[in-house]
């Protein structure tokens, strides 16, 4: 029996599910998606890249940087955070529900957590527990605020506030997400190190500013001055980064993807690391520059 | 099929002529393109041992001749080579004459000219910036024609077939014949053209990555595997109804793979990629129960001395096709995949299905057609069993190193408080391991086109010799004459 029909028809059929459900479908959902706002904050995102950054993800693509940088931040879940903000005017009722709240804790610790608002009250919990002590404290006229704090061996790391989503690559024209870490996670190295000239050193030598580094110098993106010829020969010729190293670093420190998204919030920092968002941590979404006007900043600086 | 019918079957010597020029370009094309992908693989894997050795040469740093080499390997040997012995099997099973010689000979030239323009392009600095498309834009169109026309003439030999000869293998190879123009000219248009919007576009780059790496090499290498090892362990197919099983289940699941857990994108397509990636396992177990089956029943009784190393390259193959299958599926689960993805672990596997499972296959089926349509035995057997044995222990230091490399990293980076640097140092060891691997592989390469094209060129010089004495001796005869 010739089975020839049957066989292309079916193969025909199976890789046609495939690309509609893998070509097709993404290109209707994600393919139409268009900019959002930042939460809280109502700010649109993402916001383009500057024209010296896009040449930048041009010098990127080309070097295959992708080989070794992934640019997605993952996160396993989140978390919540209850901060007290303000006691109200009840304090004994307050009081009683911290007590129900944290049962374990003595009573004068309770008695201290009143002071020097706002303060932490519970801390990695999920969101019903979370929502459950909330209810009590507002029942006691006390003022709170709920944080959502994403959690995830990146997070912790420090490469990123909250995971990446669609939105992040909106406007990119090659996006390059990267299959495997033998560097670091860029998604947000220019919120992590928005220093131009620390960029440059990086590129040119590596291990000059991080001392184990095993990435591979790009002195290729940098040249000698012209205008060093006339100058006393002695003296080692200094380096001075060609176009591509400029849009390079542009590229990289408008990499900043830490705005807080509907589909991706996330409440301040309550951790440590990065000092400069601590300050006002409920309205983080508004502080982070928008990403154009770092690099706009960072292209003269070389 | 009646008109078909009625043409007389060609004898198997001159279906093997027919093979020849055309198949002699493909692979001997093929076998340079390897060597050059493992230069190039070479070269990119010393950047792990000195990392400022091409600080000054932008062409060869990893980011660019990692690329170049991968897609030399995977344009220029595999699709070649691979389709080199499909043209042979089409011609073959169907007892007629390969189709268009001159066709399939312009298709490659047209197809090793676009490998050339991509590899240089990418080493120019034109990548696409897609993994395994890389190739720049233009290269890849002179790539698709190359290949549709070469894939035109596969069709064609496959319909002058003697009816009724539809066998298994054709099963797997003519869905391998129009998946890849499918999946390579959607992918290059919607990248390549104005491209989609935003991981609209890393969506489609896995979608592809996965349908060629997963399912159009595992199509033609399991199409090839089906034909050769009933062939040299003289028994038929174990079971053809789980042979079939594997092959509609193949088609069926293995295109909906590739997406990665916990990528920026909608959560419904990893989850879905999972789903489609474990259930590849069936046919993965369909394939490996059948063929334990086949192989090893009375193998070494039947077995022709020289073809034993090609059945174990064959065998070997399949057993990395396995264990490559597997892993892919384990590590597409949610509750694997936080300690494998973006690891080497990914880069083991995918060597594992590409070389450890394909190449190998492809070389034990070279081994056997070449000898098959130049009517002579021009490979030396003591270089075929050391190129067997430099790719065993090449692939086992290249794949098993940057295995547990992977998964050392992946746990390493879920404790946040190991500064990343330090992780990063200490997997250098198993980096450094893996290019010995790589060394060994090439070495092994190198044997395989010293055989190739010294078997080749050994048979052209020995017809030469003969065509030159008897025009020679016609001359001395008339000399004498007059």
């Amino acid at each position: 029996m010739n089975y020839g029909p049957l066989i292309f028809l079916g193969a025909f059929f199976a890789l046609a599910t495939s690309w509609f459900g893998f070509v097709l479908k993404p290109q209707f959902q994600v393919g139409q998606l268009q900019g959002t706002n930042s939460v809280p904050g109502n700010n649109p995102y993402p916001s383009g890249r500057s024209g010296l950054a896009s040449q930048g993800l041009e010098v990127y693509r080309a070097n295959g940087c992708a080989a070794c940088h992934s640019q997605q931040v993952r996160q396993t879940g989140t978390v919540c955070d209850l901060v007290l903000t303000a006691p109200g005017t009840n304090q004994t009722a307050l009081i009683q529900a911290l007590r129900e709240i944290l049962p374990a804790t003595p009573d004068d610790e309770i008695g201290r957590l009143l002071t020097g608002l706002p303060k932490v009250i519970l801390s990695g919990v999920n969101r019903n527990e979370a929502n459950k002590a909330d209810a009590l404290l507002k029942g006691a006229k006390a003022k709170t605020e709920l944080r959502i704090v994403p959690i995830g061996a990146d997070i912790a790391r420090g490469w990123g506030k909250r995971q990446s989503v669609a939105e992040d690559y909106l406007y990119d024209s090659t996006v390059m997400l990267g299959s495997l870490r033998v560097g670091p996670d860029l998604a947000n190295v220019g919120a992590r190190q928005p220093d131009a000239n620390w960029h440059l050193r990086h590129l040119y030598d590596p291990r000059s500013v991080v001392t184990n580094s095993i990435m591979p110098s790009y002195r290729f993106l940098f040249e000698k001055p012209k205008r060093t010829k006339g100058l006393a020969q002695g003296s080692e010729a200094e380096m001075v980064p060609k176009r591509e190293a400029i849009a390079l670093v542009a590229y990289l420190t408008s990499l900043q993807s830490d705005v807080s998204l509907f589909n991706a919030p996330y409440s301040g920092a309550a951790q440590p690391p990065a000092p400069a968002t601590n300050a006002a941590p409920a309205v983080s979404g508004n502080t982070n520059a928008p990403a154009a006007n770092t690099s706009q900043t960072n292209a003269p600086a070389k | 099929m009646s008109a078909v019918s009625q043409i007389p079957t060609p004898a198997s010597a001159q279906v093997d002529s027919s093979c020849r020029a055309a198949l002699l370009v493909l692979l001997i094309s093929s076998g340079i393109w390897l060597l050059l992908a493992s230069a190039f693989g070479i070269i990119s894997s010393l950047a792990f041992h000195a990392p400022a050795l091409f600080a000054d040469c932008a062409a060869l740093s990893y980011g660019r001749a990692k690329p170049a080499g991968m897609n030399a390997f995977l344009y220029g040997f595999c699709l070649q080579a691979g389709m080199g012995v499909a043209l042979w099997l089409f011609a073959h099973i169907g007892r007629t004459r390969l189709a268009h010689s001159a066709m399939i000979i312009v298709g490659a030239a047209l197809l090793n000219l676009g490998v050339t323009v991509g590899v240089l392009g990418i080493l120019s600095g034109d990548s696409t910036g897609f993994e395994i498309l890389e190739m720049p834009r233009y290269a890849a169109a002179l790539l698709f024609i190359g290949y549709v026309l070469v894939g035109a003439a596969a069709a064609v030999t496959l319909h002058r077939r003697v009816p009724g000869t539809l066998s298994i293998p054709h099963w797997f190879l003519i869905t391998a014949l129009f998946w890849f123009p499918w999946i390579y000219s959607s992918a290059n248009l919607l990248l390549g053209g104005p491209p989609v919007r935003g991981v609209t576009q890393a969506v489609i780059d896995w979608w592809y990555a996965n349908n060629f790496q997963f399912v159009w090499l595992t199509l033609v290498g399991l199409g090839t595997a089906f034909y050769f090892v009933p062939r040299l362990a003289k028994r038929p197919v174990h079971n053809l109804y789980l042979a079939a099983l594997a092959f509609w289940m193949l088609i069926l699941f293995g295109s909906w793979g590739g997406v990665p857990n916990n990528s920026p994108v909608p959560a419904w397509l990893p989850a879905l990629s999972t789903v489609g990636t474990v259930l590849t396992l069936v046919p993965i177990i369909a394939v490996a129960m059948n063929m334990c089956s086949t192989a090893c029943c009375g193998r070494s009784e039947n077995l022709l001395p020289e073809d034993k190393t090609p059945f174990q390259f064959i065998l070997f193959g399949l057993a990395a096709f396995v264990v490559a299958g597997i892993t892919n599926a384990v590590t597409s689960l949610i509750q694997v995949s936080p300690w494998t993805d973006l690891t080497w672990l990914v880069v083991a596997k995918n060597q594992l299905q590409t070389y450890g499972f394909f190449a190998m296959v492809i070389f034990g089926a070279i081994y056997v057609v070449v000898p098959g349509f130049m009517g002579e035995r021009i490979f030396c057997p003591k270089l075929m069993r050391w190129h067997f044995r430099l790719a065993v222990i090449g692939i086992i230091l290249f794949v098993l190193p940057l295995a547990i490399g992977g998964v050392v990293q992946g746990t390493q980076l879920q404790h946040a408080t190991t500064p990343f640097a330090d992780i990063m140092k200490r997997g250098v060891l198993f980096l450094r391991v893996s290019t010995m691997g790589e060394a060994f592989i090439a070495m092994g390469n190198l044997l395989f086109v010293i055989n190739l094209v010294g078997g080749v060129g050994r048979h052209y010089r020995a017809e030469a010799v003969t065509v030159y004495m008897a025009a020679t001796a016609d001359l001395h005869s008339e000399g004498m004459r007059s």
